[in-house]
């Protein structure tokens, strides 16, 4: 894991960097000043975005990076993939919709919990989705 | 040793979830929980999530499966100790958990069984 003023960024290849994932990011919100209910928000999002990494690309990166925007401070999660990507976006951000056996919560879940999302995809061209939570 | 021990009292079993669990910790956790509801014919299961300070849509659907499936065993499960700002993630996730029975605390999920009649919020 590798830490900078910037953010961190961690290397997502097992199961266990799922908990290490999460963790890190809610410890970051922490130092960021974010209150409890919004870093079990971030932790919750880092969770799901970093299980669909497991799920669908095996291995790819989370990276925490601290935004300011207006005088604004925000924390970004950005997962990133070399995986087969999504072909149908659109439906992958409806809920109950899995390629998988999951609930099919993940992103659109994510995009509900985080104040900021983007996603970008193609078949055969990984994932990268960028969320960003804005400090009140 | 296992990660998370599974007390019998009386006829209920205690799990207490005391750390966060890898999805392959709690779908082992769940096998373990219905093989113990099996053998030990109990009538209730309480689960202890209160030292969780995530409950994603994995571990959300893990814990509604093992519910309804030691309900298909004969017995009631309740989940205690989900934490405020979790309670308010899951919701807004999309997670309402909303066929599972529910109580505040330890005590209050063992009351719940106790009344024989856990009733899950609609």
């Amino acid at each position: 894991m590798q830490r900078s003023d910037a953010g961190r960024s961690i290397e997502i290849r097992a199961e266990s960097d799922l908990i290490l994932a999460r963790q890190s990011c809610r410890e970051l919100a922490g130092d960021l000043g974010f209150s409890r209910p919004d870093q079990a928000l971030i932790a919750t999002a880092t969770s799901e975005l970093t299980r669909n990494i497991l799920r669908y690309a095996i291995r790819g990166v989370i990276h925490a990076r601290c935004p300011m925007h207006h005088g604004r401070l925000g924390i970004e999660i950005i997962a990133k993939d070399d995986g087969p990507g999504i072909v149908d976006v659109e439906a992958a951000m409806e809920d109950g919709f899995s390629t998988g056996k999951s609930l099919g919560l993940g992103l659109p879940g994510t995009k509900r919990i985080m104040d900021e999302f983007a996603i970008n995809t193609a078949p055969g061209q990984g994932v990268e989705v960028r969320a960003t939570k804005w400090r009140e | 040793m296992e990660l998370v021990p599974i007390l019998r009292q009386g006829d209920v079993l205690i799990i207490s979830i005391m750390t966060a669990l890898s999805d392959k910790d709690i779908l082992h956790l769940q096998n373990r929980v219905l093989d113990k509801t099996c053998k030990s014919g109990v009538t209730g299961v309480v689960v202890d999530v209160s030292a969780l300070d995530v409950i994603d849509s994995f571990s959300s659907k893990t814990i509604i499966d093992m519910a309804h499936a030691v309900r298909l065993l004969g017995a009631q499960t309740v989940v205690v100790g989900i934490q405020p700002e979790v309670a308010l993630a899951m919701v807004l996730l999309g997670l309402t958990i909303s066929d599972v029975p529910t109580a505040l605390d330890l005590d209050l999920g063992i009351a719940l069984l106790k009344e024989g009649r856990p009733h899950a919020a609609e």
